[in-house]
């Protein structure tokens, strides 16, 4: 916390002519060793560790692939087979890189569902939350321009989809996606400038990160009990306890990692992208990379173009506004008996939409028969995708501020000591 | 406050002109920003050989009575269909009152020229390819998110707000169209 005094003592003569000149080894030492972290933290806080090896991960392989990979219409296509085929170790390198933005997005989901669980984003750690939502849009943006690299079908047509949402604005829309498209259509410019701003922002999500972690250690950790840490009672040091805690959880992680690797390199991926980009063919059906999924059922469960772009834009929108729609003055869910269970319900809707997204929209959900005529009748995807949607927004405008104004919390720890103290002794007796 | 007292020694008898300058110049760096700003912008708009490539002249003779030609145009297919009496009937007979995007039969295409029908086989929805064929009006079937269009081009059902564009063109003789 801000007001943790540094206990660094430079030992040897290099290390104390250092510290009085940049006192980069201080600055490590009280950030990731002597650092007090709540004595309670749980294996959901693993994340925030697993995310930032998520994020080395790409950059390095993303480097390397850029050796080999050409941005032009005409070679997109091929490079990337030649390095799944020629290069050395290209198919590793590859896979890593494509299957560890669908990691990075799975571990992002976890880290940000625990931050909504145990009230994270609440005071004082709102700036901390809007660091993470910026994060978050900015990883969208670049697993999007990413995904359009290999120049394959959906790469093509996901590019088409995305581009033209902006074409939706009144106006002053055709102008902007002529401009953001560099032509009249997705093509070479597009191309181009999707490969700089792929290799762009993954050093800009670098840069927020250093400051999420920044805001992250002005505040101190949030916990399981989201009762501030009160005492040194409290703490244990950064290292060992949650070094190691972050090593067995990354090692988890990367584990899974392999598993997709290794035996399921495209089982998340899809077909038709290995079918060069063909601009007078569009395939039968068309679904983003499944992270992006919810928000696609939200955009093609709202009838209208224009409104459909604004609810899917709204919907990551609301994640930013959350801090100030939550009335609670208890943090943790866990303290909080009636919202958990909208929470629990949250997460089934945001999984559920994920469906949603993946399928036909007039395919039937739940067949009632059929009419007259032969047609059968039912629960489309269309329909539940507006329930779904529904209850997506209810949740943050409607149930986040009036259930903190009516719920009765249950009676909070004293301290996180207390609660840590009161749980051993339930478990022994 | 002995650094306001310093700040009076330091700018001189006549503040106001101090302040000018420091707002002379803050607007001069502000502007100066800004007009960067224009190429760093502007670079990312068509680039001139893109533009030039904005025009292209075709010849109909190819396409036969009941065939469809897809031509690249400006990177995107562009439909020159030759329709059959029966696909001109059907698209000059359907009711225009009731469809969402209000327009007849002889406002999308060329007088005398009936025959041919040029559209930009765009959807207007979200920009994917529609399959001629297709769908209830014997016109086009997006396959993405399900419009469905009229043998002129006119979305009868279906999300896609806007009809198939017919894009500006000229007969240049009987049977040679320039596009753009």
């Amino acid at each position: 916390m801000s007001d943790h005094q540094s206990t660094y003592q430079p030992k040897t003569g290099i290390e104390k002519w250092l510290d009085s000149r940049l006192p980069i080894v201080r600055l490590a030492y009280d950030s990731f060793i002597d650092y007090p972290t709540p004595k309670n933290l749980n294996y959901w806080w693993t994340f925030g560790a697993i995310l930032s090896l998520c994020l080395g991960i790409q950059i390095i392989t993303g480097v390397v692939l850029a050796m080999h990979y050409i941005a032009s219409t005409d070679h997109a296509f091929n490079s990337i087979e030649r390095i799944m085929r020629d290069v050395n170790h290209g198919w590793l390198i590859r896979y890593i890189h494509s299957n560890g933005a669908s990691m990075f997005f799975f571990a992002v989901y976890i880290h940000m569902f625990r931050g909504l669980y145990y009230g994270s984003y609440k005071a004082p750690r709102e700036v901390l939350w809007l660091l993470g939502c910026v994060i978050y849009f900015l990883m969208i943006a670049t697993a999007f321009m990413g995904y359009v690299l290999p120049w394959g079908q959906m790469s093509y047509y996901g590019a088409v989809v995305i581009t033209n949402l902006i074409g939706a604005i009144p106006v002053v829309g055709p102008s902007i996606l002529i401009w953001l498209q560099g032509g009249f259509s997705v093509d070479q410019p597009t191309l181009n400038r999707f490969f700089s701003l792929h290799y762009l922002l993954p050093f800009v999500i670098a840069g927020v990160t250093v400051l999420h972690i920044w805001a992250l250690h002005v505040t101190g950790q949030n916990n399981p009990t989201g009762v501030e840490i009160k005492s040194k009672e409290d703490t244990v040091p950064f290292t060992p306890f949650a070094t190691i805690k972050d090593a067995m959880g990354i090692i988890l992680f990367l584990i899974m990692f392999a598993v997709f690797v290794f035996f399921a390199p495209e089982v998340l991926g899809h077909a038709d992208n290995y079918v060069p980009a063909n601009p007078l063919q569009t395939p039968a059906h068309i679904v983003p990379e499944w992270y992006m999924l919810p928000f696609y059922a939200i955009l093609r469960a709202i009838p209208d173009k224009l409104l459909g772009v604004i609810a899917m834009f709204a919907a990551i929108a609301v994640i930013f506004a959350l801090p100030w729609l939550d009335t609670s003055k208890v943090r943790s869910m866990r303290y909080r008996p009636v919202m958990r269970w909208f929470y629990v319900l949250f997460a089934i809707t945001c999984v559920a939409l994920g469906w949603c997204g993946g399928q036909l929209p007039t395919d039937l959900v739940i067949s009632f028969g059929a009419d007259k005529a032969g047609t059968p009748i039912g629960l489309t995807v269309t329909t539940l995708s507006q329930f779904l949607t529904a209850y997506y927004f209810a949740f943050f405008l409607i149930i986040m501020p009036w259930i903190g104004l009516k719920e009765e919390p249950l009676p909070l720890p004293a301290s996180i000591s207390e609660a840590v103290l009161a749980a051993h002794s339930k478990k022994k007796g | 406050m002995s650094e306001a007292s310093h700040n009076s020694v330091t700018t001189g008898a006549d503040p106001s002109r101090r302040d000018f300058i420091y707002i002379a110049a803050g607007a001069g760096a502000a502007g100066a920003a800004g007009m960067a700003l224009i190429p760093l912008i502007g670079q990312m708009n068509p680039a001139a050989d893109t533009l030039a490539l904005a025009s292209i002249e075709y010849d109909l003779s190819k396409v036969t009575e009941g065939m469809q030609a897809v031509v690249k145009w400006r990177g995107k297919p562009l439909f020159v269909r030759h329709r059959t009496p029966a696909e001109i009937k059907a698209a000059q007979t359907a009711d225009v009152k009731g469809m969402r995007d209000p327009q007849t039969d002889a406002e999308r295409v060329k007088e005398g020229k009936e025959q041919y029908l040029v559209v930009i086989g765009v959807c207007t929805h979200l920009g994917c390819v529609p399959n001629f064929g297709g769908g209830e009006f014997n016109g086009w079937f997006c396959p993405c998110h399900g419009s469905d269009y009229d043998t002129s081009g006119r979305i009868r059902s279906g999300p896609a707000p806007l009809n198939l564009e017919v894009p500006q063109y000229e007969f240049l003789s009987d049977t040679k169209i320039k596009v753009g």
